[in-house]
């Protein structure tokens, strides 16, 4: 890999889910190992390893299991970030257990997610598993889904069972909110439509998996509308040259802010224009997501941490009654009877619960009315009242000002995730 | 103007949020500044996180006593141009103090000693976030880290109790006494790591670049002739001409034979390498889970 044109490159971050046996493991190793990104340092651990344990084959998910008793005990349990690159694009994987107990850390490494990569075994068709991730995907609005069945060298390459599969699949996510779905017929074992092509599925007109990864465009599913821009901390620098300078700094979740902006600052509604935009002794004429920056006004406004700059007409709406769908990942259930701490951008507040409206069967989609006791891994809708006004969009328009977590009060643990409705 | 960015801007910009938060979110936050590379790419991004102002808190750095003089030498030569605040916790002090014990024997290090010593540093300076350059590229008990790491009252981490973190909303709460160790750069790898130091200029230390040095070889590592390691009778010291991926201790830091003397060329031979960085460092190399054990007592 020479690395001159390694300006151009972008990055995508994607998740996988999947049990033991479906062959995800051996699909990272692929990547990996084809893309050159395993080093022989590790791969000779690998091996022997493997030897030790006295398998005839490498066992890839050594490399990706990296904790003691996930080793011993021969699961994931936890989320595995793993990296490759090509010329083209940096990867970050998420590699998340499948197993419904993990469904907390499924959502956990879908939400910082461009694309989701969904297994199948050519064998066993669509399963309930399967359901699950793509539901999963589509809660946390993953824009791009990649189904990739697997092990068609187990079904003699043979297209009918691929299209078989393809057809269930499409029936089932024509429910789900994803706007592109692509599939794949792959041997992550052979290696056919992983990196090459391959000779075995010469029916199969599409790209490999590899290609797919790197041509798939995502820098348009950011919300280049919106402009939000919430403050971390205030930029005083004291000194002599910088006498009056006064920055906000924070990222940009969405929408792109242009020196000159009329903007609206939020909770206090004041209005000023932005006059300078920089990233260190950096100085750009507008600012786009994910960009940290420092902004600087116009006008001396008393703006502090959790503020948020928005355009004077497109505003997020203030609100204390937050509506929302929740994934429940804390050990302990539930409870409505509870106040919790609400952290959403850079604000921190208190909550009551108002109501348990329904619990989603995630492997069917149906809500449960009666049901209402949650449990860790569970997924219902909740309504709650916070202490202060929150500045919130819908997490369909916005991934980052629509989304929460709920923090329990006694041990400081994250104990739930929430989308805005 | 196209409106996306590069994976190494939008790496930074990542990072850039975090730094950004722990300042935000506690009350006493350092960096732990070891004097390699991936802590200097971290002190260039906390400068960027909030100029015009300086860095708004101090570098804590844990000598002990086995350093490259040049790592030394570059930490207060960079303190000085940042003018922050530098803090050094001593591990010689650890055993002087009867702390900890010298380990014994040929292949003895001060490695483990240093936990001991971080742990003081942290508890008497009353740090609650200390910020590092650990990667989770790096080693595989790294790859499942948090970049908000909570750490027990005493300094423990659970790698199984570990707090799930979704979108960019990072959770630093926590009980009096304890504190957190967090990760800005944990989704760099070691080649985003060289590209991004080449594409900013940043200033290394020359110990990262080819050079002549006084060697010897031992269980296949090259490593410095130092004054602090005894030869076996089967070793012998030679001018060697090489260079080192990672700064460690100058008795478990080991080099490669490189004439990759500028950044182009180093990078050119990280593209080839076929062995991790920390391939050649004797401290992981002790067991499978040697990293993930002391991390659980307080390692970085």
């Amino acid at each position: 890999m020479s690395d001159k044109n390694y300006l151009d490159r972008d990055l995508l971050r994607f998740t996988t889910a999947g049990s033991v046996d479906d062959g995800k493991s051996t699909l990272i190793g692929r990547l990996l190992y084809d893309s050159k990104s395993i080093f022989e340092d590790q791969l000779t651990s690998v091996e022997n390893t493997s030897k030790s344990k006295g398998l005839e084959h490498i066992d890839f998910s050594l490399l990706t299991d990296g904790l003691k008793d996930e080793r011993e005990q021969g699961i994931t349990i936890d989320v595995a970030y793993r990296y490759f690159s090509t010329p083209k694009r940096k990867f970050i994987i998420a590699d998340t257990p499948g197993h419904i107990q993990y469904t907390r850390n499924m959502i956990t490494g879908a939400s910082t997610a461009n694309l989701a990569l969904i297994l199948v075994d050519a064998r066993h068709g669509v399963i309930e598993q399967t359901k699950r991730h793509s539901f999963i995907a589509s809660l946390l609005q993953i824009k791009h889904i990649v189904v990739c069945v697997n092990k068609m060298d187990l079904v003699d390459y043979t297209q009918d069972a691929y299209d078989k599969i393809v057809d269930e699949y499409e029936d089932f996510s024509s429910k789900l909110d994803v706007e592109d779905i692509r599939f794949i017929p792959i041997s992550a074992l052979k290696g056919d439509n992983v990196v090459d092509r391959g000779e075995n599925m010469v029916w199969y007109q599409g790209s490999t998996l590899l290609h797919t990864l790197e041509n798939i465009h995502i820098s348009s599913d950011r919300n280049m509308i919106d402009c939000r821009f919430p403050v971390q901390t205030v930029i005083r620098p004291h000194k002599e040259e910088f006498h009056d300078f006064r920055g906000y700094a924070g990222r940009i979740e969405s929408g792109i802010f242009k020196v000159g902006d009329e903007v609206a600052v939020l909770p206090s509604g004041f209005t000023s224009k932005v006059k300078e935009i920089y990233c260190d002794e950096e100085e750009f004429q507008e600012a786009f997501p994910p960009m940290s920056v420092t902004l600087t006004l116009e006008d001396d406004i008393d703006i502090s941490r959790g503020d948020m700059i928005v355009r004077p007409h497109n505003q997020a709406k203030q609100s204390q009654d937050i509506d929302f769908m929740m994934c429940w990942m804390g050990n302990e259930p539930f409870n409505p009877s509870k106040k919790y701490t609400v952290l959403h951008t850079t604000n921190k507040v208190r909550c009551i619960v108002k109501e348990v409206r329904y619990k989603v069967d995630i492997n069917t989609l149906h809500r449960m009315e009666e049901d209402k006791a949650i449990r860790m891994n569970d997924i219902a809708r909740v309504r709650i009242r916070t202490t202060k006004p929150l500045y919130i969009d819908p997490y369909t328009k916005n991934r980052l000002t629509g989304s929460i977590i709920l923090v329990d009060e006694g041990s400081n643990n994250t104990v739930a995730a929430g989308m805005i409705i | 103007m196209k409106h996306s960015l590069t994976h190494l801007k939008e790496l930074e910009a990542e990072s850039i949020f975090v730094i950004r938060e722990t300042f935000a979110q506690f009350n006493k936050p350092a960096i732990l500044f070891s004097g390699g590379k991936d802590s200097i790419v971290l002190t260039h991004l906390a400068k960027k996180a909030f100029w015009p102002a300086k860095i708004p808190f101090p570098l804590v750095h844990v000598d002990t006593g086995h350093n490259f003089p040049e790592t030394i030498d570059f930490r207060d030569k960079l303190v000085k141009e940042l003018g922050v605040n530098l803090v050094v916790g001593s591990v010689q002090k650890s055993i002087d103090e009867g702390k900890v014990a010298e380990e014994r024997g040929l292949n003895a290090t001060r490695n483990r000693l240093q936990i001991a010593t971080l742990l003081e540093t942290i508890e008497s300076n009353q740090y609650d976030a200390c910020m590092g350059g650990a990667r989770r590229d790096e080693e595989k008990a790294r790859a499942k880290e948090r970049f908000f790491s909570h750490r027990d009252e005493f300094g423990q981490w659970d790698p199984k109790n570990q707090r799930p973190e979704l979108w960019n909303l990072f959770n630093g709460l926590k009980h009096y006494g304890e504190n957190f160790r967090i990760f800005p750069i944990s989704n760099w790898t070691e080649m985003d790591i060289w590209q991004y130091i080449l594409l900013e200029n940043i200033e290394l230390p020359n110990l990262y670049f080819s050079h002549m040095r006084k060697c010897f070889v031992r269980n296949g590592t090259i490593l410095s002739a130092n004054n602090y390691q005894e030869l076996k009778e089967s070793e012998e010291v030679r001018e060697m001409q090489i260079r080192f991926r990672t700064m460690g201790d100058i008795t478990i830091t080991g080099a490669v034979e490189s004439d990759a003397d500028t950044l182009e060329k180093i990078i050119g031979e990280v593209a080839a390498a076929r062995n991790t960085e920390r391939g050649g460092r004797a401290d992981d190399q002790r067991s499978e889970t040697a990293m993930e054990d002391r991390k659980k007592e307080g390692y970085f």
